[in-house]
């Protein structure tokens, strides 16, 4: 079970918004790079948001770039999960494969600020603040599997390979 | 049933009978990174614990995208990258040589081959019939160690071309057409396949243009079938003896069908910040530019430079606008120069850059100023995309980005042909 505060954005959040190439130089610096995450769109998120906060967005969340650094600052920023209306295929598997979660629903239903409680398993959300209940959108199973080991590593390490549900 | 391309391919590559929506596990032909996402592929290919590279002689590592290194960390990047190259055997394009998606196609890309690369624009070799597609640096980091990864077979959008492009239109045009009409998630997690009569008259520079824009559209994949353009591209390429005709089945499942003419196309342009704010070019007359970027894996090969230096031979930018152009590739560059384009860019007041990346995504070689306007040939115009979230990014063809430079304001190319 995940609870914390969402910060809500808007559609179409790129890659660039969340890592922008000005900051190239500091790919290969993580813990300075994350104090600047998604910081055009949401100034300061870094300092504000708190352990196991969500990030929301609407329709096409992560567009753009390859770029991994893009999720993992997310997650090293603190947030839990990604809550959007529809996600872009690369950001979702490289969300994936680094342990954060992506979450499909109707995120019309939250409002910045407000206080959520997700049960990843049962792909469920409450909004403990205005009391909406509602479900999401259940990924491949192999993507389930990756982020139950925790990301593509510790798949690979356990398994030492892919495997198809047979 | 029949098969799409996207199907063909991918169950040649897994030995599966692949249908859209299935999940395979799929040999890949050809992986690669470059300089600002394969730090951390090496890093993550590390915490593994895989050691050797399935093959290293289809394993490449390009420095392309912050070069030459404008930083010491980006410096110290590519030093950790030629020394994984030299220790581990993987190919290795230094400094100067190109863009990868470019460099991708002049020398590696091959119709039926599975290709990742740790960039999104690694569809642009779907141009060539090959089922290539961006990923982060883990997927990547895990596929260069097993020469496999898996894929969920996408259900493809056939997309029927007919028509022929009218003076001053290009394939450029075309695709902001169709991202414009079906969204920058109209194809999300789907293969764009592109098919009708018109294709035969669309040269591999506009395929590669085409196909490189496909993620722009959400897409996974952008895929051309393998025809006589693509033997005569490998052919002049050194590899004729690779090309296999490739096509999709006629009684192929296709999500949707999509018909484009493209006689009635005019010169189109993508305005801030969303690849999908299409407009014609006509109607944007008076917005004035202060830079203009002719390059980029979209739009930076011999036939974009041909088409600008024709434009621009005898003219002049205007005062006001700052023109920048960069060869996608070496290759392209020594063309240039011998047919004297890169002369009458240089003398129209063109900057030339070295191959590369350039400008396009922000880190240096054309940051944009607070307010300032520039006019791209390049594939994404997000906010902050080329270093300033103050500034305003617009998207065209190599003609509509001569035609502006020179009247210093967004201008139709054909007032000036």
């Amino acid at each position: 079970m995940l609870r914390g505060n969402a910060f809500k954005l808007g559609d179409n959040i790129s890659t660039d918004d969340i890592v922008p190439g000005r900051l190239a130089h500091l790919r290969s610096n993580l813990p300075e790079l994350a104090k600047h995450v998604l910081e055009d769109v949401a100034p300061a998120l870094a300092s504000r948001i708190k352990a196991g906060d969500f990030i929301v967005g609407g329709e096409n969340f992560g567009l753009g770039s390859s770029r991994e650094h893009a999720p993992i600052v997310i997650k090293m920023a603190g947030a839990s999960a990604v809550l959007a209306k529809s996600v872009a295929r690369i950001f979702f598997r490289n969300a994936t494969n680094v342990g954060l979660p992506v979450i499909i629903c109707d995120t019309d239903n939250i409002d910045d600020g407000d206080e959520l409680e997700v049960d990843l398993a049962q792909g469920t959300i409450r909004n403990l603040t205005n009391g909406a209940g509602f479900a999401c959108a259940k990924p491949p199973q192999v993507m389930l599997t990756i982020l139950e080991e925790g990301g593509l590593i510790p798949y690979i390490k356990k398994y030492g390979g892919f495997q198809l549900p047979s | 049933m029949g098969k799409t391309l996207a199907e063909k391919i991918l169950s040649q590559k897994s030995g599966a009978d692949a249908h859209a929506g299935d999940i395979v596990i799929a040999k890949v032909d050809l992986v690669f990174v470059q300089d600002t996402t394969g730090p951390l592929t090496l890093k993550q290919l590390e915490a593994t614990g895989l050691k050797a590279v399935a093959n290293p002689g289809r394993t490449i590592i390009f420095l392309d995208h912050a070069v030459p290194s404008p930083a010491r960390e980006l410096s110290n990047d590519h030093m950790l990258l030629r020394h994984f190259a030299s220790r581990t055997g993987v190919s290795l394009s230094e400094v100067g040589e190109g863009i990868c998606h470019q460099l991708v196609a002049e020398s590696y890309a091959n119709p039926g081959d599975v290709i990742v690369g740790a960039d999104s624009h690694t569809v642009t070799a779907g141009g060539l019939g090959a089922f290539a597609t961006g990923m982060g640096s883990t997927d990547i980091a895990v596929a260069l160690a097993l020469g496999r990864t898996w894929f969920r077979v996408p259900e493809s959008l056939k997309v029927v071309i007919g028509g022929r492009f009218a003076p001053g239109v290009y394939a450029k045009d075309l695709i902001l057409h169709l991202i414009g009409d079906i969204g920058a998630n109209g194809a999300s997690y789907k293969a764009l396949e592109f098919s009708g009569e018109a294709i035969a008259e669309i040269a591999m520079s506009g395929r590669l243009s085409v196909a490189n824009m496909a993620v722009e559209a959400g897409a996974k994949v952008g895929l051309f079938p393998a025809d006589d353009v693509t033997e005569g591209y490998l052919q002049a390429q050194g590899r004729g003896e690779r090309y296999q005709r490739l096509y999709p089945d006629p009684d192929a499942a296709y999500e949707r069908t999509i018909e484009v003419d493209i006689a009635g196309l005019e010169p189109m342009v993508a305005r801030p910040h969303s690849v999908d704010n299409v407009a014609r070019a006509k109607e944007l007359k008076g917005t004035r530019i202060q830079q203009v970027l002719i390059g980029t894996c979209t739009n930076g090969r011999l036939d974009d430079l041909a088409v600008a230096a024709n434009m621009l031979r005898g003219r002049r930018r205007h005062a006001d606008t700052r023109l920048i152009v960069a060869p996608a590739s070496r290759g392209v560059f020594m063309a240039a120069l011998e047919a004297g384009h890169i002369r009458a860019l240089v003398e129209a007041g063109a900057i030339i850059l070295p191959p590369g990346c350039a400008a396009c995504l922000g880190v240096h070689q054309g940051v944009l100023g607070d307010g300032e306007s520039c006019l791209s040939t390049a594939n994404r115009n997000f906010r902050g995309r080329m270093g300033n979230p103050e500034a305003f990014i617009y998207l065209a063809s190599p003609a509509t980005a001569a035609a502006t430079a020179i009247a210093g304001e967004i201008t139709d190319p054909r007032e000036l042909l």
